[in-house]
């Protein structure tokens, strides 16, 4: 592969909390091993690319949810992404979003059907740190990242939890995010891969069609010790 | 006046001031906060007759309220006294013991946090209400910023029938909750952050933007036309008759000359003459510690506080182009327990100069410095910082409780 394109869809609408920080830390990881990325902004008011190898879309509020929504079952081309297998990263409302439905300004809205999923409200806003144990067979350790949102997810037979919840909310209290194929859905808002750059090289991985493991190493000194605070901090909490 | 107060207020009022005092002598702070607890708690209606007969102008919006407040104070008391919270306590306690502290003052100067807008609207009966700025700030404990405005809106429709607004004309949030008001004088204070605002507010259509005029392709909703403005050539703010105000400022940045533009339209509208404010607001030098200039071992620090993605590029644009940097960031609850929004920051502009690392939460600043491609050194606290930076000048960026702890270092600049 000469370049690898990654699209970052729909940053006028949902990109509430660093959400570039994916963009960044995707591009900065690949380019410190030689691959050449050329990142794209997708507007909601313009198509989507069909050629790109990897998608990224982020959280935001109800509205713009809601909107964005709308607006990605218009243009098909995240779910024919997701059909050709291309690695597909999503955050918070853009996660739900990928699912059979969700919920926002106080009603049910359509999702993409991506991930077989459901949202709806929660009892009690989570906002705070959240950790996990992550599927073993991923093979990206365990997780850490900041929450935020009103929302529970329902998780169905065609999904994998991406892990399972040591602190903080996730889908429900016991799990958090979901994974199927070469799709990742999670509630850890923002820029989750800056934490997490084990997630990152997973998608990497898939995107260029090797196994994380032949990539070649980076130094993760910093990644490694903040990831060593966070779940200090959180241990330290409960 | 409190020359109208009741027994119970004048009571209220000097059990206050003891408490505040009580408060400073025992070096917990400046006291404004428990002052105002007090006092409210024996007289529930203390804000609002402490309020009663002054002239008052409110000054809200997400960043640049102390420095505004600060410089507005500078301009009226051309003409009188004014009472005023200039410690940044910004809550309804502190504006109570602002007044109490100020009773014979005609004018009041507050600076208001966003969520105590409409509070204070109905306590204090505003001449002017002042809106800077909406941005993403504190997102983990705050509300989001489309939400916010739409609060002011409503506040504003159903408060501020005798108040006028000077509102920002290059903020489509700021313009969309200001528009139901009656009056409003528009300023040119420039938007730093235009991320929050690619949706017009009003509608949820796309934003067109051309240079500095933008608008709503859908509804229409549009920049009006300033009459107050930051001059193109040269530090001065321009007037609704097209006459120039020259500024002097001690404070750096285009974000300053705004604030000062802001400042010049409340007083206006108080009655003092621009040219006669104008020159008063070159003797602001520091604001409650922000730019404020400290030495240490021969090196020459800037203060700098950034609270959110606005404020740091903000910092970037007024900082000088050589000097080394020192970076302070923590996550206490003032702050933000959330780092997310460092990533919203492009730090690339620091690329090829000395960066040092501090803060409670200096782990994330380096994984983020890392990722932009900026050399950085980590430090344990700004004393090790100062030690790693060779004499000579040092700009310092930190936000909320970061830059309280660097103020305490040097004790509590003002």
């Amino acid at each position: 592969m000469s370049t690898l394109r990654i699209v970052w869809l729909y940053p006028d609408l949902l990109s509430t909390y660093g959400d570039r920080g994916n963009l960044l830390v995707l591009a900065h990881r690949a380019r410190t091993r030689g691959i050449d990325v050329e990142p794209m902004q997708v507007r909601s008011d313009q198509r989507i690319p069909h050629t790109a190898d990897m998608y990224l879309i982020g959280g935001g509020e109800d509205g713009p949810q809601a909107v964005a929504a709308e607006r990605l079952l218009d243009d098909g081309a995240l779910n024919r992404a997701a059909e050709a297998g291309k690695p597909i990263l999503a955050i918070c409302a853009g996660y739900q979003l990928l699912g059979e439905s969700f919920y926002a300004n106080g009603r049910a809205y359509a999702g993409l059907n991506i991930l077989d999923l459901r949202s709806d409200r929660g009892p009690s806003r989570a906002v705070g740190e959240i950790a996990g144990d992550a599927a073993p067979q991923l093979g990206i350790g365990p997780i850490t990242g900041f929450e935020n949102h009103g929302g529970r997810t329902h998780l169905g037979e065609a999904v994998q939890p991406l892990a399972r919840v040591t602190a903080g909310v996730g889908n429900d209290g016991a799990t958090e995010g979901a994974w199927a194929g070469h799709v990742i859905g999670t509630y850890m808002h923002g820029p989750a891969l800056s934490r997490n750059p084990r997630i990152a090289d997973l998608l990497l991985a898939w995107a260029v069609g090797t196994d994380p493991a032949h990539l070649p190493p980076i130094d993760d000194t910093w990644p490694e010790r903040l990831r060593a605070e966070r779940f200090q901090a959180v241990t330290a909490a409960q | 006046m409190s020359a109208n107060l009741t027994p119970r207020a004048k009571f209220a009022t000097t059990l206050l001031r003891t408490a505040a005092a009580l408060s400073r002598a025992t070096g917990r702070g400046d006291g404004s906060v428990i002052g105002g607890r007090v006092g409210l708690i024996v007289e529930p209606r203390l804000l609002e007759l402490l309020a009663e007969g002054r002239h008052v102008v409110l000054i809200s919006g997400t960043n640049g309220k102390t420095t505004t407040t600060r410089f507005t104070t500078a301009a009226i008391e051309a003409i009188g006294k004014v009472a005023t919270n200039s410690f940044g306590a910004n809550m309804p306690t502190g504006h109570t013991t602002a007044l109490a502290k100020a009773p014979k003052a005609e004018y009041a100067a507050l600076e208001c946090d966003e969520h105590y807008l409409g509070q204070l609207l109905d306590a204090a009966s505003p001449k002017v209400v002042a809106l800077l700025n909406l941005s993403r700030d504190q997102l983990d404990r705050a509300m989001e910023v489309t939400a916010l405005a739409a609060k002011w809106r409503q506040t504003l429709q159903a408060s501020a029938a005798q108040t006028t607004v000077v509102a920002n004309a290059d903020d489509p949030l700021i313009v969309w909750a200001a528009s139901v008001c009656q009056r409003v004088v528009w300023v040119a204070a420039g938007q730093s952050w235009t991320a929050d605002s690619a949706i017009c507010p009003n509608c949820g259509s796309h934003l067109d933007r051309f240079g500095e005029f933008w608008r709503c392709t859908n509804c229409g909703l549009n920049r009006p036309s300033p009459q107050w403005s930051v001059a193109q050539q040269g530090e001065a703010v321009v007037g609704p008759d097209g006459r120039r105000y020259e500024l002097n400022l001690q404070l750096p940045g285009r974000v300053n000359r705004a604030n000062a533009a802001t400042a010049l339209a409340i007083a206006s509208l108080f009655g003092v003459d621009p040219a006669q404010a104008a020159p008063r607001l070159s003797e602001v030098a520091s604001v409650a510690g922000r730019y404020a200039k400290v030495e240490r071992e021969g090196r020459h620090l800037r203060l700098l506080l950034a609270k959110n993605p606005a404020g740091w590029l903000e910092s970037f644009d007024m900082i000088d182009p050589n000097p080394p940097v020192v970076l302070s960031l923590n996550a206490r609850e003032v702050d933000g327990f959330d780092t997310s929004w460092i990533y919203d920051v492009d730090f690339t502009s620091l690329a090829g100069r000395k960066v040092v690392v501090t803060g409670d939460r200096r782990t994330d600043l380096a994984v983020r410095l890392e990722v932009d491609g900026v050399d950085f050194l980590v430090v344990d606290d700004i004393r090790a910082a100062i030690a790693a930076v060779p004499p000579g000048p040092v700009e310092v960026v930190a936000n909320y409780t970061a830059f309280q702890d660097i103020r305490a270092e040097f004790n509590r600049v003002n």
